[in-house]
């Protein structure tokens, strides 16, 4: 038998191959089943669409029309509101499927279950944190109301019906790099997705620093240092705004709670820079003597792009905007009458309590002077290739507690034991929001529709063609004692629960103000003599101040001068700090000071030089703009790293921009936090300026050689669109384009304007808009990326807004007709 | 024709019919089964397993390259890496196949001549 040795050894060795190329090993693909021109990905390809074609989709109630442009845009024609949201769904997902499945699974924390243990850690914080507890809560109120129930339903079933007619090799190519199948869609993975947009937007807490900072350095310190945002003068509502409106009742300031120290960090945190700004003006300043609207939201820029545009068009409805693949109606855009955005509202609606428990079991907490029940979820976690692991959560009737006790965890997470208190937690239907914004013709209505909106908290602009120009920082604030959640608060005190909220009607909020203009940049959202509480740490008002400044002056504007200054680059922290930093430098010298940097032939001096010439504007090819980012950068670091940074053992955090701006150009002599108290001697604030400009012109000679055009600010900040999954070759780098995070055209390394839109409203309403990306998910098609080059020079394509489903347009492509298949 | 490049093209179009059906693997019974009726030398079924696997991998690969997957093919060109070609990647994508088909058939030849130790039939023709 030894003479069939050769043969079956052969074999087997065939066999172990062909399982190898058929089976995921870790992070290497199903090599063969991947590159298999039958089912791989070469089965992906986009082949010329037909001019017409006819869908045959069971479920539908009457035949639909869609209009495709020649970006590729969707104008959906439907005779009645099921239509209208199931061709929705199913034309998203035919774009995007992979996306809004795989960013539903990222807030529900069900990753490992595609990519195996890795992600385990993630999947439990996201959990923990209570993301799909928020979604339910939110379910079940969208499913209460009939409207939202009949979208979200007939959404879904779109989705499904999309994914029921896709074969293997018709799976999105990431699902099959990744080696699984997409799942059938259903409403709450629309309310998943609403609630990451609240982690992304209002997830952030800096409550345990400041407590740290309080007790090491006292109430002193905290109201010098930290105080509740002092430059309120370009807050959105405009101080010296007269309320219309009756204030409740602010609940009483129980006595101050010192908080034990918090242990860990809050280390995954979203990240700071997300932000947006939206701007109207009214009739007075426009040239067609009608509003015109702009919004631009900044958030991480990836591909597939987060926005997703169409035009929904219904008996009752034709609106045209963005929204995120996923979630029905339009989030940012316009009809025939009206048009609106949304920035992001920094108020503070996430709070840490600190937990009392009977006994180590944790199954008793103290509040309210007796012991309450500890409720236990338990979490199953399916993980690829491993058995389910159990998670045990422990709400109390503030939230989750996040970490219950100390575990060294992959995404280390603060303050453990101590419970968490979100609005994202309680149930909110800003589905409705949206659909009524999308019908809204008008003020009242606007104002209705806003009332249902929950979280995450935006700046509502708003403008019609009756003239009205409005904005409303909207969503649940929750009623507060002054500075409640600015420190970790008591779990044992009912006085320090949320006892209410901010009546909605009574939310910030400015109509046709005299300046002729309403504009929002993340910035404080009222003037001090808004009655309540909101938070004390808002976003820069740089962007807000520059955007004011320029609103201003505008006369006779067009879209144009709106898309203009979208693309603004002026920084100005640069325009207030750097003509003080350079005559620090050129100060008095202290006889100690050798060797000084700043001598002639030093790189230091050419560095002034090109620095003396800027005009503050952070251009792709500004090499000031690199130089004085690593300066300024460096000169604060060096400013507090002693007092505030981890070798002070605590976690804490510096001070806000403007305090530290205030502290450098008036107090800077006097100021103790001036000197390193690390070093002996006794550093002055030209020692620090000195040290940091050449720490600056260092680090760009070694990156990028002597000074030259090498030093670009567009190689420094090196824009990087990347793919979702962070694949090499899917995304785009280094995009050469201008902008600075400061800057209205906040294009920073990763995070940028999201969705560029422009309104004119009118007898005949014009639009214009980009996102830096395309309006396909699928890489191999022309429509992934194809937006990118207009949007990195600033440039806006005019939209494609249709009054009719046979309505003739020179950038009208393709036409589908979808009925439900033939009896 | 040549008994080789009739064997290789029977093995290309007998696996590309099976796999519009079944999943990539079924080359392997494919490769293996023709190999082993045919009596090829194990080097020859080697060969034209390989051919006859990797054309069912290349003609329909080269195809959709030029019919609207050349930008998935380029992009994961890049991330594999293969230098960012989608051609290279088709190339590589057929081989990878062949490989296969090519084992397959060496052990279907192997095993047949195994079990009819007489030198096969029509081998000198070959």
């Amino acid at each position: 038998m030894l003479r069939f040795l050769p043969g079956t050894l052969v074999l087997l060795v065939t066999l172990t191959l062909t399982w190898a190329l058929n089976t995921k090993l870790g992070d290497v693909p199903p090599v063969a089943s991947l590159l298999s021109p039958y089912r791989g990905i070469w089965r992906n390809a986009e082949p010329e669409q037909a001019p017409q074609q006819t869908l045959q989709l069971p479920g539908l109630q009457q035949p639909v029309r869609v209009r495709f442009d020649d970006r590729r845009v969707p104008h959906i024609f439907a005779q009645n509101e099921h239509d209208l949201y199931y061709a929705q769904g199913y034309l998203t997902a035919r774009d995007r499927l992979w996306q809004m499945e795989f960013m539903t699974r990222v807030a529900a924390g069900r990753i490992s279950e595609v990519v195996g243990p890795k992600a385990l850690e993630y999947d439990r914080f996201q959990r923990r944190m209570g993301l799909p507890y928020g979604a339910e809560n939110s379910l079940r109120v969208m499913l209460r109301n009939d409207t939202t129930r009949l979208v979200l339903e007939a959404y879904s079933q779109g989705v499904n019906a999309y994914i029921s007619r896709l074969s293997p090799a018709e799976y999105p190519f990431e699902y099959k790099l990744l080696d699984y199948a997409p799942e059938p869609w259903q409403p709450l993975k629309s309310a998943l997705l609403l609630k990451l947009m609240a982690w992304d937007l209002s997830g952030r807490s800096d409550d345990v620093r400041l407590s740290n900072i309080l007790r090491k350095y006292g109430p002193a310190v905290v109201r010098d240092l930290f105080p509740d945002y002092p430059n309120r003068t370009d807050a959105i509502v405009p101080p010296g705004t007269a309320p219309d409106f009756r204030p409740v009742p602010v609940p009483p300031t129980p006595p101050a709670f010192a908080a034990a120290l918090a242990g860990g960090s809050w280390q995954r945190q979203p990240d700071p820079e997300l932000g947006s700004n939206n701007f109207a003006v009214a009739g007075s300043r426009s040239a067609s003597g009608l509003p015109l609207l702009a919004n631009d939201p900044h958030l991480q820029l990836n591909l597939p792009s987060i926005w997703y545009q169409a035009q929904l068009h219904a008996p009752g409805v034709n609106v045209y905007g963005v929204t995120i693949p996923g979630a029905p109606t339009i989030i940012i855009g316009f009809n025939e009458d009206a048009a609106w955005g949304v920035t992001n509202v920094g108020g503070d609606v996430l709070d840490w309590y600190q937990l009392r428990f009977r006994d180590a079991s944790q199954r008793e907490y103290w509040h309210a002077g007796r012991w309450k029940p500890v409720r236990r979820v338990v979490e199953r976690i399916p993980v690829r290739g491993q058995p389910d692991r159990l998670d045990t959560v422990l709400y109390t009737h503030h939230g989750p507690i996040v970490y219950d006790r100390n575990e060294t965890v992959f995404n280390k997470q603060t303050p453990i034991r101590h419970a968490l208190r979100w609005t994202a937690h309680d149930g909110g239907n800003e589905v409705l929001a949206f659909y009524r914004l999308n019908r809204t013709h008008s003020y009242p209505e606007y104002r209705q529709a806003l009332r249902t909106y929950a979280s995450p908290a935006q700046n509502f602009i708003f403008a019609d063609r009756r003239n009205d120009i409005t904005i409303q920082p909207n969503g649940r604030f929750p009623l507060k004692w002054p500075d409640q959640g600015k420190f970790i608060l008591d779990g044992t005190d009912a006085r320090h629960d949320w006892q209410g909220w901010i009546p909605m009607d009574q939310n910030p909020h400015v109509r046709n103000p005299a300046r002729g203009f309403v504009s929002s940049a993340n910035q404080p959202s009222a003037g001090l003599d808004y009655p309540y509480y909101l938070g004390w740490d808002y976003a820069p008002s740089d962007r807000g101040h520059r955007i004011n400044e320029r609103l201003a002056g505008m006369q006779r504007a067009t879209p144009d001068s709106l898309r203009q200054l979208q693309n603004d680059n002026l920084g100005v922290n640069a325009r207030l700090m750097l003509p003080w930093m350079l005559r620090v430098l050129a100060g008095s010298l202290p006889p100690d000071s050798a060797p000084h940097p700043t001598a002639p032939g030093a790189p230091e001096q050419a560095a002034q030089r090109v620095l003396a010439a800027w005009n503050y504007r952070y251009e792709a090819p500004a090499v000031a703009a690199s130089i004085f980012e690593l300066w300024y950068t460096d000169l604060v670091k060096r400013l507090w790293e002693d007092d505030f940074g981890p070798a002070t053992g605590a976690e804490m955090r510096y001070p806000s921009r403007a305090r530290t701006n205030q502290l450098l150009l008036q107090e800077a002599a006097t100021s103790a936090w001036i000197d390193d108290r690390t070093t002996p001697r006794r550093e002055t604030v030209h020692d620090l300026v000195a040290a940091s400009l050449h720490f600056a012109v260092d680090s760009l000679t070694r990156k990028f050689g002597p000074l030259g055009p090498k030093w670009a600010w567009a190689n420094q900040k090196s824009t990087d669109i990347n793919h979702l999954a962070n694949l090499a070759g899917f995304g785009r780098q280094d995009i050469d384009c201008g902008g600075s995070p400061g800057s209205v055209n906040a294009t920073g390394p990763r995070n940028g304007p999201s969705w560029r839109m422009v309104v004119a409203l009118g007898p005949q309403v014009k639009a214009y808009g980009i996102f830096p990306g395309g309006q396909s998910g699928n890489p191999a098609s022309a429509y992934y990326d194809d937006m990118i080059d207009t949007w990195r020079v600033g440039q806006l394509d005019e939209l494609v807004f249709l009054r009719a489903a046979d309505e003739n347009h020179p950038r009208l492509q393709v036409a589908w007709r979808l009925e439900a298949p033939h009896q | 024709m040549p008994r080789f490049w009739r064997l290789a093209l029977l093995i290309a179009v007998l696996s590309s019919l099976a796999q519009l059906l079944l999943p990539w693997w079924v080359v392997v019974p494919v490769a293996f089964a023709v190999a082993a009726g045919w009596g090829a030398t194990g080097g020859r079924a080697f060969l034209a397993g390989l051919l006859g696997v990797g054309l069912s991998w290349w003609l329909p690969a080269l195809w959709l390259h030029t019919h609207g997957a050349a930008r998935l093919a380029d992009r994961l060109a890049t991330l594999l890496p293969l230098g960012g070609s989608g051609w290279t990647l088709a190339l590589v994508s057929g081989l990878v196949a062949g490989v296969v088909g090519g084992l397959a058939a060496l052990s279907g030849a192997w095993v047949r001549q195994a079990a009819r130790p007489r030198s096969p039939e029509g081998t000198s023709t070959l």
